[in-house]
């Protein structure tokens, strides 16, 4: 037998604010729905930003991109703040047991031989393309700030990815004892070994982007995929074969919230392209550009990292993704 | 394998600092354009010291921690209607003042940060400034959620995205954050990271959370603590930016000093609208403005300029004035909120006898002399059925846009103040000399300004044809949300739950 206990109900005079009730009727709203819909100011602004005098503060017209109504881009994980950081949390306090159980076992010292150079090597520069991916996503959040459902989507994706670069250093610590050596090595790698020049040359590009909508394709889209691809599918196969499963436990946090995260970027454009027909066009030729820049970037990483064909198979896996979203060439 | 322990900051340097790099493909001007224009001069990012050196990880875990706890308690707080448990119902509309005019600043500080928090050139900065950008988004957040309960049995909070667009008062912090936000990435952290986070917050946030304890208000008291280690980041890292710009270079102090001076000006003026809510507006006071003042600002402030003295920077030159205004600021708002709450979204009422006495009390030198025949002449009107509303619009300040309801209260504080200057040809209004300096010094940026009475006259609020049009245009629930709270639907509620006839 379960026992209700009786609150005291109370007469409201209405359910929710007046912005989400014409959104949704007068009836009890969510909180992704009170902390998401209709707050940012959209009108009346005082003054012209010095920065962009052609603007106004919030101004969708930043964006080649256009839609009725900005806030069909919601987020299928309904993430705000709240829930954001409770779910990061618990991922978190599953990495940290990971990190903590190859530390406690001295899995870094089994190892096969020369495995740690290839990690400084290929995996722990990584963390550059991270750091550009959190700033690629603020800067959607700095101009997407007329509609918070993008906005604080893009914001968490950026935090996100400096979790990423974060963990992807730790992992550095994880072999080398804590010196930081393996991450001088892997920056030195990332600044000077050719077969990262080319990701490097499209992730400064990345960054000088003025369309912020453009910004979104670049890094979520088309690099996030190959790389994702190369990493979480073929390189992560690679390490297995190759006695080095372990360092699996250590991407894990990053394995997963990327195919959480790509949950969120689908269904956005997938609204956006469906939007009209100058939005799919648009999309697509900022794909088709930056599918372009990508192959030259990556061809001599993945050559190196992988093998001749690594490339193409991450680039089907592109095409197979475009084509779910409904972006098919 | 030995492993090495490291300290706090070389993990934090290998965590963080070092994810960035020299560019060899890109012009590093592209990516980070703002740079220069406002004429800082930053010389060397890495000599950046970070206030606070919290990883990704540990941000998730501690905050989570703290929302979670945060949430329960606001679940508890509307299954329990936790709205009954207030002092009495006036106070309620300390907090529609607080949802429709500061919540909407911290999206917009949210805005502000993100923006710094993309284009700093130096990565420890961007990524305090990134931080504290999420931060703002969940206060705007909390402070909804907390909100929601109360808009569910009161008038005034359900239109508060709406209004802040639009509403004559409200546009006074709109413009303040529009203000930063359209200035370069280093005004906009001197303004909001210095003026507002460390030399303000404690005269915002303090009182009205304070305010939220002495009058029963649970769900904002508790957002209120749980706020607390987020500013406590803020202001470090406010401190830190004015350190490092005054560090870098010394061209950068006399830019440094009129940002100061600008924005704590700016911010001042907005305290105005807090500076009434305690003193008139919660029915358990907790202090006096000018105590408050006295002690959040004569005292701390005093301690922090000092501080600031051997980079050459000194206390803005108005402190004296200031001071002076502290026996008048409240006064002189609630009057001018009293005669015009027909256009307001929260009530106002005349202070009880008891009420005068306090104020009496607390200020010796100016309430009996100048403000409390007022009050006595505002409540024989009413009693006779002549409440006085004010029927004109007011002049506002082009500057700080709030009505021009100072007086000169160094000389005679039965005179209002008025300046005024041209500019291309075109006469521009001010309260005070410090809103007409920082006008001259960029008059091209606030000719701009969107004045409420200029837009409603020029027919862009709703249209001619009164300001029954405006209440409109508001979306303000006329004979609801506004005038007294004395027969009020708010009051006629608070009084059937309470069991009161
Ligand atoms: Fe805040
Ligand atoms: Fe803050
Ligand atoms: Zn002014």
């Amino acid at each position: 037998m379960t026992i209700e206990i009786k609150t005291a109900k109370m007469d409201t005079i209405r359910n929710t604010f007046g912005h989400i009730a014409r959104r949704f009727g007068d009836k009890p709203a969510t909180r992704y729905q009170e902390a998401t819909y209709d707050i940012a100011a959209q009108t009346n602004f005082h003054y012209k930003p010095l920065w962009d005098q052609d603007h106004e503060l919030n101004d969708p017209s930043r964006t080649a991109i256009t839609m009725e109504d900005w806030y069909a881009l919601k987020d299928p994980r309904q993430f705000y703040y709240g829930t954001y950081v409770q779910n990061r949390a618990r991922m978190q306090e599953n990495a940290e047991s990971n990190f903590g159980f190859f530390d406690k076992r001295d899995l870094a010292d089994k190892l096969p031989e020369g495995m740690k150079e290839r990690l400084i090597k290929h995996l722990i520069p990584l963390r550059h393309v991270e750091h550009t991916a959190n700033l690629n996503n603020m800067y959607c959040t700095a101009y997407a700030n007329y509609c918070t459902a993008v906005a604080q989507a893009t914001l968490f994706e950026g935090m996100d990815r400096f979790g990423n670069a974060q963990y992807y250093a730790r992992i550095g610590l994880a072999i080398d004892g804590n010196t930081g050596d393996s991450l001088a090595a892997a920056k030195e790698e990332w600044m000077n070994n050719p077969i990262w020049q080319g990701l490097r040359a499209y992730c400064e590009k990345t960054l000088t982007i003025d369309d912020w909508f453009e910004t979104f394709i670049a890094q979520n889209i088309v690099l996030d995929t190959l790389v994702d691809n190369l990493y979480f599918e073929q390189y992560d196969a690679w390490l297995t074969e190759n006695n080095a499963g372990d360092i699996l436990m250590l991407t894990e946090f990053m394995r997963e919230r990327s195919r959480e995260s790509q949950r969120w970027s689908d269904s956005l454009l997938k609204t956006v392209i469906n939007e009209n027909r100058q939005n799919a066009d648009q999309v697509k030729s900022w794909i088709s550009t930056w599918r372009i820049r990508a192959q030259s970037a990556l061809e001599p990483l993945a050559n190196d990292l992988l093998s001749d064909d690594a490339l193409a198979e991450a680039y089907s896996a592109l095409a197979t993704r475009l084509k779910k979203i409904g972006l098919a060439d | 394998m030995s492993t090495k322990k490291l300290n706090l900051k070389d993990k934090y340097r290998l965590l963080t600092r070092d994810l960035d790099w020299d560019f060899s493909y890109e012009d590093r001007k592209d990516a980070f354009p703002f740079e220069e224009f406002e004429g800082i001069k930053i010389t060397d990012w890495d000599k950046w010291e970070d206030p606070f050196r919290l990883t990704m990880d540990a941000y998730w875990k501690y905050q989570a921690e703290k929302e979670k706890k945060l949430y329960a308690i606001y679940d508890a707080f509307s299954q329990n209607n936790g709205h009954l448990n207030v002092t009495d119902a006036r106070y309620v509309n300390a907090i529609k003042i607080f949802l429709t005019a500061v919540s909407p600043g911290e999206l917009a500080a949210h805005s502000g940060f993100a923006f710094t928090g993309r284009h700093m050139g130096g990565i420890g900065a961007r990524i305090a400034a990134q931080m504290q950008s999420l931060d703002e988004l969940r206060h705007i957040q909390t402070q909804i959620h907390a909100m929601s309960h109360y808009n569910k049995f009161f008038d005034g909070f359900d239109e508060f995205s709406h209004m802040h667009d639009r509403v004559w008062y409200i546009s006074v912090v709109k413009s303040f954050f529009d203000d930063a936000r359209s200035a370069g990435p280093f005004e906009f952290m001197v303004a909001i990271g210095f003026s507002f986070e460390y030399v303000l917050t404690n005269l915002l946030f303090v009182p009205f959370m304070s305010g939220a304890a002495y009058n029963g208000d649970m769900a904002t008291v508790t957002f209120g603590f749980s706020a607390q280690s987020d500013e406590a980041r803020h202001m470090t890292l406010g401190l830190e930016i004015i350190k490092f710009l005054l560090e870098q270079h010394e061209d950068n102090v006399p830019i440094v000093q009129k940002w100061i001076d600008k924005w704590l000006w700016r911010g001042y003026r907005i305290l105005t609208v807090v500076a009434m809510m305690m003193d008139y507006m919660l029915p358990q006071k907790v202090m006096s403005w000018k105590e408050a003042w006295e002690l959040y600002f004569e005292q701390a402030g005093g301690a922090l300029f000092k501080d600031l003295e051997r980079y050459g920077i000194k206390m803005p030159d108005y402190t004296d004035l200031i001071k002076a205004e502290k026996e008048h600021l409240s006064h002189q708002a609630w009057w001018t909120f009293y005669t015009n709450s027909q256009a307001t979204a929260f009530h106002t009422w005349i202070p009880s006898n008891q009420e005068l006495d306090w104020l009496s009390e607390k200020y010796p030198e100016t309430f009996d002399k100048y403000y409390r025949p007022r009050w006595e002449m505002a409540k024989e009107m009413a009693d006779k059925g002549e409440r006085y509303y004010n029927e004109g619009l007011p002049q506002l300040c082009q500057t700080c846009q709030i009505p021009m309801i100072y007086t000169d209260v160094q000389n005679d504080p039965r005179d209002i103040v008025y300046r005024s200057t041209k500019y291309q040809g075109e006469r521009f209004h001010f309260c005070s000399d410090q809103c007409q300096h920082i006008f001259e010094n960029e008059p091209e940026k606030y000719v701009h300004s969107w004045l409420p009475v200029h837009q409603i006259f020029q027919g862009n609020c709703g249209g001619p044809g009164g300001l029954e049009k405006v209440m409109d245009y508001y979306k303000l629930d006329v004979g609801k949300a506004n005038m007294d709270y004395v027969g009020s639907p708010d009051e006629e509620r608070w009084k059937t739950w309470k069991g009161v006839a």
